[in-house]
């Protein structure tokens, strides 16, 4: 496994990925909402490739089409050329069962934590046929298995209003992962967060990622967050985006915070920034296409 | 309770009581006749004495009532569901729910006894009329303000509408419904009384009507007094209703720390 690897450099050319099955497929597409005269253009032709298991993180200056890429992966949005395959199947409607997590937990405030946590079980077959008969049994210990693995064992209980931020959005992650999807994506999930709570969680979402051994991609704006979670790092140019870098991270796993502060990391994480002060300050080429 | 609350609701009492002192001094001091403003004591010893007269015309405009405010959040339920669902729906169909409600309604009230004759009809239908706007607002509503992440949360999952309607949409509209509810029951206890008191010989309002017609003051009084009493009534036990079920809306101020 890539994300095994021992030595702690970082290229800058795309690896060539052994033989893992592809999660994501972006061929060629791009995105525009609205028509005529008023169309805007989200996405410029892309074409993005996500090994199974890959953790993918993707980076850009704001509304460069971050979390279009993640809408197209969810099958919320349709690409309006090219194509979008995910999990072996082109992108037609839905029924991907991908779990989502925003930056804003979305807590539902009249149930518990652990019936929030099983809400995508009561919506996602083979769960959904049996839930009415396993809600107060195996769902309830998998979803307290979940909170445990993010350290909120004992708080399936509680009401929303009871939790912290930073505990809401541990559980939003649990949220994310109870019916076992083969993808994570992720949209700026800890934007709101201080930045102790956020190192935090990048440990959790770090062991979530090695334990259930999903697909993640994950739209950021921290590129420290980036650097230290993704295997791979994409970072996009500014509306309409595309990608203008695609380099693997092979940082030793787990990753810890003092390992921010090393040299190598610095030197990525300044390498990304030289990267996107560039994006920021490309004159808007949109238009032309 | 705390203290607060209490005393609170000892002033609120007091007040009630001062008023009805300041009137029945009033009346006695100045030497108002009965045929103009009745004493207060006079009409609670009417209203007791005349109970058995009146209770049947209580039911009756009850009946009437609780008709017309079930049919009316059937029809609110309903139509702030379809309105609510699409903001186009929503934003269509609004001027003419806004211009529908400003209709004073007892000037409906004739265009229904016109239809079903006198009686029973045009007040269930006077206090449907009255009392679904505010209910098909507040469920709109309710529906309309649903988070988009977690819609697309949901729709990433592959649910339907019908799954995010039932499971997020319906339980959010909970606070705002119940909150409703209250406001409805009181305008169609209004309408019913208002279509009685036009054109009906049973409940409440058609009393009241014809106690003033014979002159007989202290039951017109007694037949307001009634309707204040039935008013509040229902008020507080769609008020009760709506803290049972949806207490977590309003349970935000006070936070357990963790």
């Amino acid at each position: 496994m890539m994300r095994m690897q021992p030595h702690s450099e970082f290229s800058g050319t795309p690896v060539s990925t052994p033989a893992a099955p592809i999660a994501i497929e972006l061929s060629d597409a791009s995105v525009t909402f609205g028509r005529g005269e008023r169309a805007v253009p989200a996405l410029s032709k892309t074409t993005l490739r996500i090994a199974d298991g890959e953790f993918v993180a993707l980076v850009g200056p704001s509304g460069c089409g971050k979390s279009t890429i993640l809408r197209l992966a969810s099958g919320l949005v349709q690409p309006t050329t090219g194509v979008v395959i995910v999990g072996g199947r082109e992108v037609a409607a839905r029924a991907l069962r991908v779990g989502m997590a925003f930056q804003n937990p979305t807590m539902l405030p009249w149930m518990t934590i652990e019936r929030n946590i099983m809400l995508p079980l009561k919506i996602v077959e083979p769960f959904r046929s049996q839930f009415r008969k396993l809600r107060k049994t195996e769902y309830r210990d998998k979803a307290n298995t979940l909170l445990e693995q993010v350290g909120l064992k004992g708080f399936g209980s509680r009401f929303p209003w009871q939790l912290s931020g930073g505990m809401l959005q541990r559980a939003n992650l649990c949220r994310a992962l109870i019916h076992e999807p083969r993808m994570l994506l992720l949209d700026e999930p800890f934007g709101a967060l201080d930045q102790f709570t956020r190192e935090e969680l990048w440990s959790i979402l770090q062991d979530l990622w090695m334990t259930h051994k999903a697909t993640v991609l994950l739209v950021t704006h921290d590129l420290r967050e980036a650097a230290f979670l993704a295997s791979r790092i994409c970072v996009m140019s500014a509306r309409p985006g595309r990608i203008v870098d695609d380099s693997e991270v092979s940082f030793s796993r787990p990753r810890t915070v003092a390992m921010t502060f090393e040299p190598d990391f610095v030197a990525l994480n300044q390498k990304l920034r030289a990267f996107i002060v560039d994006a920021r300050s490309a004159p808007a080429e949109g238009v032309a296409s | 309770m705390t203290g607060r609350d209490l005393r609170q609701k000892a002033w609120s009492a007091a007040l009630i009581v001062l008023f009805f002192v300041a009137w029945e001094l009033f009346c006695v001091m100045s030497g108002m006749s009965d045929l103009v403003l009745p004493r207060p004591s006079e009409v609670f010893v009417t209203l007791y004495q005349k109970f058995p007269l009146l209770w049947p015309h209580i039911l009756q405009t009850l009946a009437t009532t609780m008709i017309g405010f079930v049919l009316g959040v059937g029809l609110g339920v309903v139509l702030g569901a379809v309105i609510g669902v699409s903001k186009t729906a929503y934003d269509t169909a609004y001027p003419l729910l806004v211009g529908f409600s400003s209709i004073p309604k007892v000037a409906v009230v004739p265009i229904f006894v016109l239809w079903f004759g006198s009686g029973s009809v045009p007040a269930v239908l006077t206090a449907l009329s009255i009392c679904f706007f505010p209910i098909v607002v507040n469920i709109a509503t309710g529906l309309a303000t649903t988070e988009p992440e977690l819609e697309d949360v949901l729709k990433a999952l592959g649910a339907s509408k019908f799954d995010i309607l039932w499971n997020v949409g319906l339980p959010r509209t909970m606070p705002f419904f119940f909150a409703s509810l209250k406001v409805a029951v009181s305008y169609a206890f209004v309408g019913a009384v208002l279509s009685e008191t036009v054109a009906s010989n049973r409940g409440i309002g058609n009393v009241m009507m014809t106690a003033s017609s014979n002159f007989n003051v202290p039951l017109v009084f007694a037949g307001l007094f009634v309707l204040a009493g039935l008013g509040v009534a229902l008020y507080v036990i769609f008020s009760l209703i709506e803290g049972r079920v949806t207490g977590w809306a309003t349970r935000k101020n006070d936070l357990i720390a963790t």
